[in-house]
């Protein structure tokens, strides 16, 4: 598959000092096609913000590779890189509140990538900022105020008209809709939806809340410890989870259902995440694994296919679980 | 309905700010019984929590203010925290967990001397004794190497360890009423079952009534027994939670229900178009209407009435009126009767 954004092997780690380090991202491999959603879900210092920054540049990287429509990014970018990729390669952030100047209106919020890009001068700008505005549900009148007069979901639609408004190729969605009530974060899922079929989007969709991350995506990505552990079509990997962390994460996940939660098992995993610093040798899951053998703690076991998807996991290694 | 283990009734709260009189809560009946589960849902601003902190007493007075209403523990009055006698319910009687275990504990503070202080102020402990009891506490609500963990500080702990710790000190003083606003939003998942696993076996071994304050639809299914749905100050469907489920009888809540991701691939999720109510001057009638696909002329004229859709489900929506046209997906009883 020749995909749009190409990650091999790609390494973020974050020097503690005294030789301790932070494996935020280690040795991630993913291919996004063209005009694919690809959820990443996993818990909070999985490293899953990390690697959506690390790919547009906002950190360096530590070790491997990033290609763009066959091009190698830079490990590290200079200013004049970030000019160049970022008119191709947004991101929307993950909190409407502090994500936005407070101090620029919410027009130079919009239209700053344009100029800065010079795509448009002044008044071809403010046109466009006026059209992003009415396309993302808000209005000409809201031009000349400022964040703090704006709601949670407005100020995320600002945040996605400020990004979508250079007319990206791929687009990184860091929680885009954590911070958002029930009956808003389908407004703004909606809508991305809508922008993603209009536009021709490559999304990488990172967030935590399973059910909406199954609805908006074509395939799954399950991070763990910097790591991908699962990666499938997102049906696939909801309904019938093979790695098992991504079955305990799934069944954690409570569902809107009175009964099917009576029927419920409890599948309580024991103890929380480990620290990324001192990164267990083996399977990062074998010390909270129901399945554990002997061989998961001394082997890293690498992503293999699995019933047409992409599994890390010795459970699998004879192709069938044991 | 016979009394209650906790009974509130008609509270009203409001807050004066700079644009004028916020009216939070406007009118809000509940009860919970022990042994039982009542969440309370609803989304941002919706009032929810403030219901609950003007129960405890949280409510800061300037600028918030309690305008009627009463909340009866076993038929003793104790709104604002404080019993008719003189006694503190806080913290003894009625525990209180919050949404964000990083700020809600005291930096300066061990884990144990916190746990340990509710049990000093309300129960007479020594302190010897009080810390021996946050031990056992501790490894009550099951983290591991208690006697160790009780000397560190709330810096040392993960969000999950601290949300135990907080649950520790609520339960310290074995109260009857555990109130948790929001005790999973700043969790992962994992980490969310395994706190509301927790709470369910803790009510199981106390038989303490817990009401639960959530925007959450899958904690409310997987925890709640009954159901009280929120929206602009007031609760606009209370039930059973398999009524509220799958007979939901207000547009509100249907809408929640709507707004979220079902079994099917890529269908287009309904939102709820538009937003809440201004509170500075609440609407004169239904305070839903503007963002209801089924507005009657009489829902901006009139407050709606409190209707009985069956014996313990309410709603309140002018659709439940016998000559209203009912929407399909609204159930509501053959014979309704209302109650103002």
């Amino acid at each position: 598959m020749s995909g749009l954004v190409r990650i091999n092997e790609l390494v973020r780690y974050f020097d503690l000092g005294k030789g301790q380090r932070v494996h935020a991202v280690d040795h991630v491999s993913l291919d996004i096609a063209e005009r694919e959603v690809v959820g990443l879900v996993g818990e909070s210092g999985s490293g899953k913000s990390t690697l959506g920054k690390t790919l547009l540049g906002l950190h360096d990287k530590t070790a491997g590779t990033v290609t763009y429509r066959g091009e190698e990014l830079p490990a590290r970018y200079h200013p004049k890189d970030f000019q160049r990729f970022a008119r191709r390669m947004q991101m929307i952030f993950q909190d409407p509140y502090s994500s936005l100047n407070p101090r620029m209106t919410v027009g130079e919020i919009i239209a700053e990538g344009l100029l800065l890009n010079r795509l448009a001068n002044a008044s071809e700008a403010r046109g466009r900022t006026v059209d992003w505005l009415q396309r993302v549900g808000l209005n000409a009148d809201h031009l000349s105020r400022y964040p703090h007069e704006f709601s949670g979901g407005q100020r995320q639609r600002i945040g996605i008209a400020r990004a979508l408004i250079v007319n990206p190729e791929f687009v990184v969605c860091d929680e885009p809709i954590s911070a958002l009530d029930v009956s808003v974060q389908a407004q703004v899922v909606n809508l991305l939806n809508e922008l993603k079929e209009s536009l021709g989007l490559t999304m990488l969709f990172i967030a935590h809340d399973l059910s909406m991350v199954r609805y908006i995506s074509d395939r799954m990505a399950v991070m763990y410890l910097g790591a991908l552990v699962e990666i499938g079509p997102a049906d696939d990997v909801y309904f019938e989870p093979l790695h098992p962390y991504t079955q305990i994460l799934v069944a954690s996940n409570p569902e809107p259902d009175p009964e099917s939660e009576r029927q419920r098992l409890s599948t309580t995993i024991k103890g929380e995440i480990p620290s990324p610093v001192n990164v267990p040798e083996g399977c990062r899951f074998a010390g909270r694994c129901p399945h554990v053998m002997d061989v998961c703690r001394q082997q890293t076991p690498a992503l293999r296919e699995v019933q047409g998807r992409l599994v890390a996991c010795h459970l699998y290694d004879g192709g069938e679980q044991k | 309905m016979s009394a209650q283990l906790l009974e509130v009734r008609n509270l009203k709260v409001e807050f004066d700010t700079y644009g004028g009189i916020v009216q939070a809560v406007r009118g809000v009946d509940f009860s919970v019984d022990a042994g039982r589960t009542l969440a309370i849902v609803g989304e941002s601003g919706c009032g929810k929590s403030v219901t609950v902190q003007a129960i405890m007493g949280l409510i800061p007075r300037p600028p918030g203010r309690i305008t009627a209403g009463s909340a009866q523990l076993r038929g003793e009055s104790v709104l604002g925290g404080i019993s008719a006698g003189g006694k503190e319910i806080r913290g003894a009687e009625i525990g209180m967990i919050f949404q964000d275990p990083m700020s809600s504990l005291n930096p300066t503070m061990t884990i144990g001397d916190q746990i340990a202080e509710p049990l000093v102020v309300h129960r007479g402990y020594s302190q010897a004794q009080a810390l021996a009891r946050a031990v056992e506490l501790l490894e009550l609500v099951r983290i591991p190497e208690a006697e160790r963990r009780a000397r560190q500080y709330p810096f040392e702990f993960s969000g999950g360890m601290l949300q135990r710790a907080m649950i520790a000190m609520a339960i310290a003083c074995k109260p009857t009423v555990l109130i948790a606003d929001e005790p999973t939003t700043a969790l992962d998942v994992t980490i969310q079952a395994q706190i509301l696993d927790l709470l369910g076996d803790l009510q199981q071994e106390t038989g303490m009534a817990i009401i639960l304050i959530t925007h959450d639809l899958g904690v409310v299914a997987r925890m709640a027994d009954e159901v009280a749905v929120m929206y602009a100050g007031e609760i606009v469907e209370r039930g059973s939670v398999d009524d509220v489920f799958y007979r939901p009888a207000h547009p509100y809540t249907l809408g929640l229900k709507q707004a979220m991701p079902g079994n099917q691939r890529h269908e287009l999720l309904r939102p709820i178009e538009g937003s809440p109510p201004d509170l500075f001057a609440p609407p004169s009638g239904c305070a839903y209407t503007a963002r209801c696909p089924h507005a009657m002329k009489i829902c901006e004229a009139r407050h709606p009435l409190r209707f009985q859709v069956s014996a313990q489900h309410e709603s309140l929506c002018w659709l439940q009126h016998a000559q209203a046209p009912r929407p399909p997906q609204l159930s509501a009883a053959d014979a309704l009767e209302s109650r103002t």
